[in-house]
């Protein structure tokens, strides 16, 4: 596919300027990386290879808890956003053309535009209210933030599956004799799938990665992994921080491949 | 008489779009198709073929007007309700089935027995000799591979209709042939009414028990093959099927005085109607020396060799064209070369004169 016109290489400082975004984005990870792996109490110095931080943050009780919690909040907050982004999907693809289709489009993807930190402490005056009216503290608050700001990332993947599919095959199974759910069951779902499940993926990660609005959420003693990190820092870091953010970027790689496996365009 | 016909459509009419905009895809349809005949849609793209087909499949409903089948309305009965399948151009093979699982998905949406379901999926991949590929998956077939497991799939569940848009039009020409043959044989064998669309006219006739042919959303004419060939109803239809000849002139008592001079014998029945256009196809036309007597006057403007056949152009005394077939071993023993004179005949019965 080598085309003998604009090459963009060919460009004064390409190179030098490639290398340099990529030395940029990648050094201070794989600093960090290496440093989780540090035998010294320093993060500056090294003090020779040990798994010493990863024992410790294993060990630690806090850490513990707040990793289930992390993995509990991201489970079912992806669980509901994709649920709602499935239906939002279909809602927004398998029907003829309604007024006011691209506002409802644009009301789906509103927590991509919206500031963070505006959601956040929108969140923390209405849920403060509630907690006061219902006397409920549990989960369900920060389950529910992070659902909704999840939906839009598991609406777009899920929407391009279905925006991809050849519509005749709905068609040919309605001529079929199979009705409506049936052709969802056995023909629209099980295409869309791998939309479903990259969705998922990808808000599951969202949601895992999280500090602002779980911040302004959570009732006291609810820390997840990001905001236990962050309490953490102002306290004075320890690698025990590298070795948590190493295990937390190899959880993300791992779902955001096989997300990235699963939209990718196959011939 | 009813119960001969298996579909029909009354006063079909199909709009898309409001307004201005509105274009009407189908204008006062009406059709009657026979119960077990192989029945052509031909005609040019965007005539409205395709949704002629969609609103016998259910997939439109039209705008006024009615569709019947076995002589019951059933414009209003959706997809999944009418015993009618679809054979897609573009095939719809399910991705995410196997060959057989795609033919037997019609069955099992009926709720067809288990047994039942196993013994008519194996019977239909036999009647397209697909047997060795039932556990594929359908990307994994050839174009005609897919088209036969298309057919399968829609024939599968015995519907009463078959419907085909344009099935053969993705396969190359030696497939294409093939499965021509193919779904003859189809027919033939299961007895189900075809109804088949292309805009492929040879395909069309050699196929058809009866063809309609279509153009602008009307149907303008509904006949067998030799029917619609020799007696075209209109220009339109004379010059869609085959190649045609038209010569302006005035009828009068059975005989068509042309514009160029000379005069053409026609049906006797024809009504004295003033200026007509007659409709004479190329291999209908004789070339006679130009000495013989009644013999129309024409000049040669060039000769095109097609192999078998040699087109012959020639210029009548009034400027009009007329085009000749001969058999290429035939116009090279005539002598025949750019610039001749030479005289022209009709074949009796030849000349058909048209209503515009
Ligand atoms: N969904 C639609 N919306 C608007 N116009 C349509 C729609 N479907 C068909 N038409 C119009 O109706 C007319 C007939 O279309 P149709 O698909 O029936 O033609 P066709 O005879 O099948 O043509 P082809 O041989 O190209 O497939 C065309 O002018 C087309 O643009
Ligand atoms: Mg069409």
């Amino acid at each position: 596919m080598a085309s003998k016109g604009f090459d963009a290489t060919s460009l004064p400082g390409f190179t030098a300027i490639a290398a340099i975004a990529f030395i940029a984005l990648y050094a201070p990870i794989i600093t960090l990386v290496g440093y989780s792996f540090n035998g010294a109490n320093s993060i500056s110095s090294w003090g020779g290879f040990s798994f010493r931080w990863y024992e410790a943050a294993w060990a630690n009780a806090t850490v513990q808890e707040a990793t289930i919690r992390s993995l509990v909040i991201a489970a079912s907050a992806s669980l509901i956003a994709t649920t709602a982004a499935t239906m939002a999907a279909l809602g927004t693809t398998r029907r003829g053309s309604f007024g006011g289709q691209t506002f409802i489009y644009v009301m789906i993807n509103q927590p991509l535009m919206v500031p963070e930190i505006v959601t956040a402490v929108a969140l923390l005056i209405v849920f403060a209210s509630v907690k006061v009216a219902t006397g409920y503290t549990g989960l369900g608050y920060l389950i529910l933030a992070h659902a909704a700001f999840c939906i839009p990332f598991a609406y777009l993947p899920i929407r391009a599956r279905l925006e991809g599919m050849d519509l005749s095959l709905e068609t040919a199974a309605a001529d079929l004799y199979a009705n409506p759910w049936q052709t969802f069951r056995h023909v629209t779902l099980p295409l869309v799938l791998p939309g479903i499940i990259a969705g998922a993926m990808l808000a599951f990660v969202i949601s895992l990665d999280d500090v602002v609005i779980t911040e302004f959420v959570k009732s006291a003693g609810q820390d997840t992994l990001p905001t236990y990190m962050l309490g953490q820092l102002r306290r004075g870091v320890t690698p025990e921080v590298n070795a948590i953010s190493t295990v937390l970027l190899g959880l993300t790689v791992l779902l955001l491949t096989v997300f990235f496996l699963l939209t990718r365009k196959r011939d | 008489m009813t119960e001969t016909i298996a579909v029909e459509a009354r006063n079909a009419i199909k709009a898309f779009g409001q307004g201005d905009v509105a274009v009407r895809a189908l204008d006062d349809v009406s059709v009657q198709i026979r119960k077990g005949e192989f029945f052509t849609l031909l005609g040019p793209s965007g005539c409205g073929k395709t949704t002629l087909l969609r609103l016998i499949a259910g997939f439109e409903t039209p705008t006024s007007g009615s569709i019947l089948l076995d002589g019951k309305d059933i414009t209003s009965d959706p997809p999944n309700r009418r015993p009618v399948n679809t054979v897609f151009q573009s095939y719809a093979l399910f991705p995410h089935l196997t060959v057989a699982q795609n033919v037997s998905f019609g069955l099992q949406m009926q709720g067809r027995p288990k047994a039942e379901v196993t013994a008519t999926t194996d019977r239909m991949l036999a009647l397209v000799r697909l047997e060795a590929m039932a556990g594929r998956k359908t990307s994994q077939l050839s174009g005609g591979q897919q088209q036969r497991v298309a057919l399968a799939r829609a024939l599968a569940p015995q519907p009463k209709v078959l419907l085909l848009d344009e099935p053969l039009s993705a396969l190359d020409l030696k497939l294409r042939k093939e499965m021509q043959t193919e779904l003859k044989r189809l027919q033939t064998e299961t007895g189900i009414t075809f109804i088949f669309v292309t805009h492929d006219q040879e395909e069309a006739l050699t196929m058809s028990d009866r063809i309609g042919v279509m153009s602008a959303g009307k149907i303008l004419q509904i006949g067998g093959p030799r029917d619609i060939y020799t007696r075209p109803a209109n220009r339109f239809v004379a010059s869609f099927i085959g190649e045609t000849n038209f010569l302006p002139g005035t009828l009068r008592d059975g005989r068509v005085i042309l514009a160029s001079g000379g005069s053409i014998e026609v049906a006797a029945t024809l009504r004295n109607a003033g200026n007509v256009t007659v409709a004479v196809r190329p291999e209908q036309v004789r070339i006679v020396p130009a000495t013989e007597p009644d013999a129309l006057p024409a000049t040669i403007t060039d000769l095109v060799y097609f192999g078998t056949d040699t087109h012959c152009h020639m210029a009548l005394a009034d400027g009009s064209e007329v085009v000749a077939r001969l058999q290429s071993s035939v116009s090279g023993e005539a002598g025949l070369e750019r610039g001749g004179r030479v005289g022209l005949r009709f074949a009796p019965g030849a000349a058909q004169v048209l209503g515009e």
